[in-house]
């Protein structure tokens, strides 16, 4: 059976091109960066042509890039750093309640050790109000953590007004982007963000890599101690095949993704009106144009996700849910509790995120099988009978 | 490698795909009504008896596959089934018939072990009443 991956915001296939960049650097380039002879000289080397090529994608300079682990480490890295590095000034974070967990749980745990958080709503549609940000400072403030774009409905928050609110302020700004770069423009001068999240495996590079933007002159501790790797922001050996991968697959991204965007929004849009057309009782979570070009997420009503992403899989379509079922936490999403959902909403939730592969016959074949599945469900369903 | 990688044995995917005894029973002699929105899953048991024993039995539910298929094949299990029989059934015996279930969708053996009781213990409140009358 054909498969039809449609969950590129969990992840996407590392490209052939990334994986041939760095095929040498298991091999005959193994080298520790760190050496002095001319092997480790060919692992720094390649390391610094990938820093050059993420700080040009995102219009920085190379010393601004520290590579991580990946997203988590990166998110981690801006606000702990942060916080542990500015407690002379001030004990208060303000992010968003639609954030990963990557930042959330970062700032639970800051929570518990004596910082003030506040978590600030959004609307239906997933935006955070820009007075909002405004309002919450104070002049214990030290950071504002704004997500560039939200995983699971794709809206693209108001980063460059948040950044300036945060800028005129005086306090650092961090953005998450991680399912924004290689996708669409980021630009951390016209954000005005001091830190920003990366991560390769969201643009066809490989897991368990990635990067934390920080401008010149951000104070901030590092997580990792023991050499000097990263000028001594980062410690460890530098994962180097890693490294060129993400340093790839920036490369392509940058060459690809505007054409790439407006296909991807082509299709999004067709299979958003199509899903509309075809079943009732649906609709559409997030933004209907602040969105990233990728991101369709629906609500169906009457049935659970977990549910409807197993009948799909068995016609070979892989997609994503908000399901609570889905997880060990039984809590439906927290993203789409924030937009106003009711729990039963919540669980019914389909995200589909398209990616490089994907045609317009995969569009098609989602049309084709899920109101079989969706009519399959409800005629199950204990909650259709109580909505007559 | 497996040609197929599931969350699922076998036998839950093969009561998720095609589900038992699904619907409503018109007057029922018990109806269990377990779960909430909150957590997403919603179960639905009717049961239909005759001299003490299950004669019928079906089920709606919104939920996970391990929802979906523990509704099923309780309501396999029960059929035929003595009262006293049928509320000796627990969770582990619903869940050990499906081949297991992850660690995660245990609750879901729960729901429908709590299902199944609150059905007969329905059964059995008409009864008494029936009887007081």
């Amino acid at each position: 059976m054909r498969r039809i991956y449609l969950d590129h915001a969990a992840t996407t296939p590392t490209r052939p091109e990334v994986v041939k960049s760095m095929l040498p650097f298991f091999t005959d380039a193994f080298g520790n960066a760190s050496s002095i002879h001319s092997y480790g000289q060919e692992a720094k080397g390649a390391i610094e042509d990938a820093r050059t090529k993420v700080a040009e994608l995102i219009g920085a300079r190379s010393e601004e890039i520290v590579f991580t682990s990946g997203g988590t480490e990166a998110d981690n890295y801006a606000l702990k750093g942060v916080a542990y590095a500015n407690e002379h000034k001030g004990n208060h974070i303000i992010t968003t309640t639609i954030e990963h967990h990557a930042v959330l749980a970062v700032c639970k745990f800051l929570e518990r050790r004596g910082f003030r958080i506040t978590y600030l709503p959004v609307d239906k549609y997933g935006l955070v109000a820009t007075d909002d940000v405004k309002r919450a400072i104070t002049d214990k403030t030290i950071l504002v953590s704004v997500t560039h774009a939200n995983n699971e409905v794709g809206t693209i928050e108001p980063v460059e007004e948040i950044g300036k609110i945060a800028r005129e302020a005086g306090v650092y700004f961090h953005s998450d982007a991680v399912q924004t770069v290689g996708h669409i423009p980021v630009n951390v001068d016209k954000l005005k963000a001091d830190l920003l999240a990366i991560s390769a495996h969201k643009f066809y590079g490989p897991k368990g890599v990635g990067a934390l933007y920080v401008r010149k002159g951000t104070r901030l501790v590092s997580l990792m101690h023991g050499g000097e790797q990263e000028k001594r922001r980062r410690a460890g050996t530098e994962n180097v095949p890693g490294i060129v991968g993400l340093g790839k697959a920036v490369e392509l991204a940058g060459q690809e993704m505007g054409k790439e965007a407006e296909r991807l929004t082509y299709l999004r849009d067709k299979l958003i009106k199509g899903l509309m057309e075809k079943i009732d009782h649906i609709r559409l979570n997030g933004h209907p144009t602040r969105r990233l070009p990728n991101n369709i997420n629906v609500s169906v009503d009457f049935v659970e996700g977990e549910s409807l992403l197993l009948n799909l899989d068995l016609e070979g379509i892989c997609a994503s849910t908000g399901s609570a079922c889905s997880s060990a936490s039984l809590e439906p999403s927290h993203v789409l509790l924030a937009l106003g959902l009711p729990p039963e909403q919540a669980h019914g939730s389909l995200r589909f995120t398209l990616g490089r592969e994907n045609t317009e016959a995969d569009v098609e074949q989602v049309l084709e099988v899920l109101p079989g599945i969706v009519a399959k469900l409800r005629a199950m369903s204990p909650l259709l009978k109580s909505q007559k | 490698m497996t040609d197929v990688w599931s969350l699922y044995s076998e036998k839950v995917m093969e009561h998720f795909k095609n589900p038992r005894n699904v619907g409503e029973i018109e007057n029922p002699d018990g109806v269990g009504h377990v779960g909430n929105p909150v957590c997403g899953d919603i179960m639905e048991l009717y049961i239909k008896v005759k001299d003490d024993i299950i004669a019928d039995a079906k089920f709606k539910t919104f939920g996970c596959g391990a929802a979906i298929a523990t509704s099923s094949i309780v309501t396999e299990m029960v059929k035929g089934k003595r009262i006293e029989e049928a509320l000796k059934i627990s969770n582990r015996a619903v869940a050990e018939a499906l081949d297991g279930l992850p660690p995660v969708k245990m609750h879901c053996s729960v729901l429908a072990e709590e299902a199944l009781r609150s059905a007969i213990e329905d059964y059995l409140e008409h009864q008494k009443l029936k009887r007081q009358t």
